[in-house]
């Protein structure tokens, strides 16, 4: 049995379209990657997975149990789930907090202090959250999400505003709950903030799967080409616009798009001209724009 | 249960450490004071209970007053911890929709009960001991409906701030709404039925439905309970000549104020369970 199945899920708000015919299955133990930008409907489907909203059409069975029955509610203290955004009650503690949360969740408050060390926030879990800076109060929104050792744990953007060494942190504890065998989901509006660590990623864009597999595989199967700006003076133009498909004389430069195993002829071909030229930059898509490419093809704008 | 349990605490501490009990408390006791050692004055030497007096003038102060606050306490409960981003992650607990409104309800409850008995109670007992009248002879009996009706006045603004706090999107609208319901409630709702008194005085206003119109009104009936609640009190505010077929019994008064308690909330629980998150 699947920890998430998601069957033709779709979700309208109104007429507009968040989510359309969604297919999605992830096995317990996986790690998947929601990608997409903001508006591509990452949230929309996190909230049906955790119950919260229900879809327009489709199926959704999360844990064996459709997640809007009233069965669901007691699979609940197996999930643990992040939001993009929580801004808790400041004038509590961290301890208090994660009290509360646990004692919802019947978790034992034995095991809050091991999960305040787990985040580093340690020291500073007597101290009220108004002092607490951005950082350590996403990292006590992990905590809260760790409570009671989740098999299902569900992050929605936990990277995002992150410096370098709290992302490591946060994928390095994702790794141990991964290592506990928890299935976990989480989402990203930038491909960047991902981690090697992630085992399939699912790219979102306007409602729909635009391509789902590995990092590796992904960024082997689209190959985008590259772009070759040249710069060089208006006579020069001419002969390139002669010899190569591009656009010329775009604020004195050329752009000619290569595919990427074609730059190496191309450029010998373009020194075999030997004509005077000022500049040369080879512009390689970023796995970024590898996936907006994709989200591009795969997903064609309706207008 | 324990899980309401829980969220009544957490909601209560919220509360204490928002000083707004403490805020609350020192207020109430301030104006009740007040009022009722100005009020005690003019007493003089007559036969009645001072504390009569301030069971009259503390509840004049209380249907401003109280609706005010509980509409305070209860109209962002709900929006704010939308906008702020817990309340999509507290529905992902194993809590039920009805369980948060619940638990908050019994925990605002709980603070303004707080509020009220410490601050009411010091003035009453203030008054007590300051005169020469024997502390067993004061109106005890008058003094103790009005804290019990205060709370449930409460209670019925509480419940249709949740309402508002669930209906709306945003935090400012729903403040925006629930001074209006104020204003409605304690001043438009009374001046309304003033002039539909005072456009049918040539006769043919029936009095007995003007009557009921006005006790529709749950501070009008939160009103009347208290100034009739004794000779007293009743002598005091005027409402002495009222004839006994007038009189309302008081258990249409609590009945009139519960179900201004229970249908809000009721109807909160059932919009909060439809509510797009």
């Amino acid at each position: 049995m699947n920890s998430i199945e998601l069957t033709s899920l779709s979700k309208f708000y109104g007429k507009t379209e968040a989510l359309a015919a969604i297919d999605l299955a992830v096995a317990p133990g996986d790690c998947l990657a929601l990608v997409g930008h903001n508006g591509a409907g990452k949230s929309t489907l996190i909230k049906m997975v955790l119950g919260l909203i229900r879809p327009t059409s489709g199926r959704a069975v999360v844990m064996g149990y459709d997640p809007m029955s009233a069965p669901f509610n007691g699979i609940r203290k197996k999930i643990g789930f992040l939001p993009e955004q929580v801004l808790f009650q400041n004038n509590l503690t961290g301890w208090e907090t994660l009290t509360f949360y646990a004692r919802l969740k019947g978790a034992s408050l034995k095991d809050l202090e091991g999960l305040f060390h787990r985040v580093d926030l340690y020291e500073a879990m007597n101290n009220r959250i108004s002092t607490y800076s951005k950082g350590m109060r996403q990292r006590l929104g992990l905590a809260q999400a760790l409570i009671g050792s989740p098999e299902l744990l569900i992050l929605d953007e936990p990277t995002s505003g992150l410096d370098p060494a709290s992302r490591r942190n946060v994928y390095s504890i994702i790794n141990d709950m991964k290592r506990n065998g928890a299935t976990i989901l989480i989402s990203s509006h930038a491909l960047t903030e991902l981690d090697d660590r992630i085992d399939r990623v699912a790219v979102l864009n306007r409602g729909k799967i635009a391509a789902l597999g590995s990092i590796a595989n992904l960024r082997r199967e689209m190959n985008i080409s590259s772009e070759i700006v040249i710069h060089a003076p208006n006579d020069t133009m001419k002969i390139l616009s002669r010899h190569f498909e591009g656009k010329f004389f775009v604020n004195g430069a050329a752009r000619i798009s290569c595919p990427a195993d074609k730059k190496i002829s191309f450029l010998r071909e373009l020194i075999g001209l030997d004509i005077p030229l000022s500049d040369i930059e080879v512009n390689d898509p970023s796995l970024e724009e590898v996936f907006l490419e994709l989200a591009r093809k795969k997903a064609p704008e309706d207008e | 249960m324990n899980r309401i349990w829980t969220l009544v605490i957490k909601e209560s501490r919220d509360g204490y450490r928002n000083r707004w009990v403490v805020m609350l408390t020192l207020v109430m006791t301030l104006l009740a004071l007040t009022l009722s050692l100005l009020g005690s004055t003019p007493t003089g030497t007559t036969s009645i209970s001072p504390l009569a007096v301030t069971v009259v003038s503390l509840s004049s102060l209380s249907i401003f007053f109280i609706p005010l606050i509980a509409l305070l306490l209860a109209y962002d409960s709900v929006v704010g911890e939308a906008e702020r981003g817990t309340l999509i992650l507290l529905l992902t607990y194993p809590v039920s929709r009805t369980e948060v409104i619940l638990g908050k309800f019994i925990a605002h409850l709980f603070l303004l009960t707080i509020a009220i008995v410490i601050g009411y109670g010091i003035a009453g007992l203030t008054i007590s001991f300051a005169g020469e009248y024997g502390f067993a002879d004061q109106e005890w009996e008058s003094f103790l409906r009005l804290l019990l009706s205060s709370v449930l006045l409460g209670a019925v603004f509480l419940s249709i701030g949740y309402m508002i706090s669930v209906a709306v999107k945003e935090r400012t609208t729903a403040a925006a709404v629930a001074i209006g319901i104020w204003l409605l409630f304690v001043l438009l709702y009374d001046m309304g039925l003033l002039a539909l008194l005072a456009a049918g005085s040539d006769g043919g206003i029936n009095g007995e439905l003007v009557k009921w119109l006005m006790l529709i009104n749950p501070t009008d009936s939160y009103r009347m309970f208290n100034l009739t609640s004794s000779s007293d009190t009743a002598l005091l505010s005027g409402m002495a000549g009222l004839s006994s077929e007038h009189r309302v019994s008081d258990t249409s008064l609590i009945l009139i104020m519960l179900s201004w308690t229970i249908a809000p909330l009721v109807a909160a629980i059932a919009i909060f369970k439809r509510r797009q998150l």
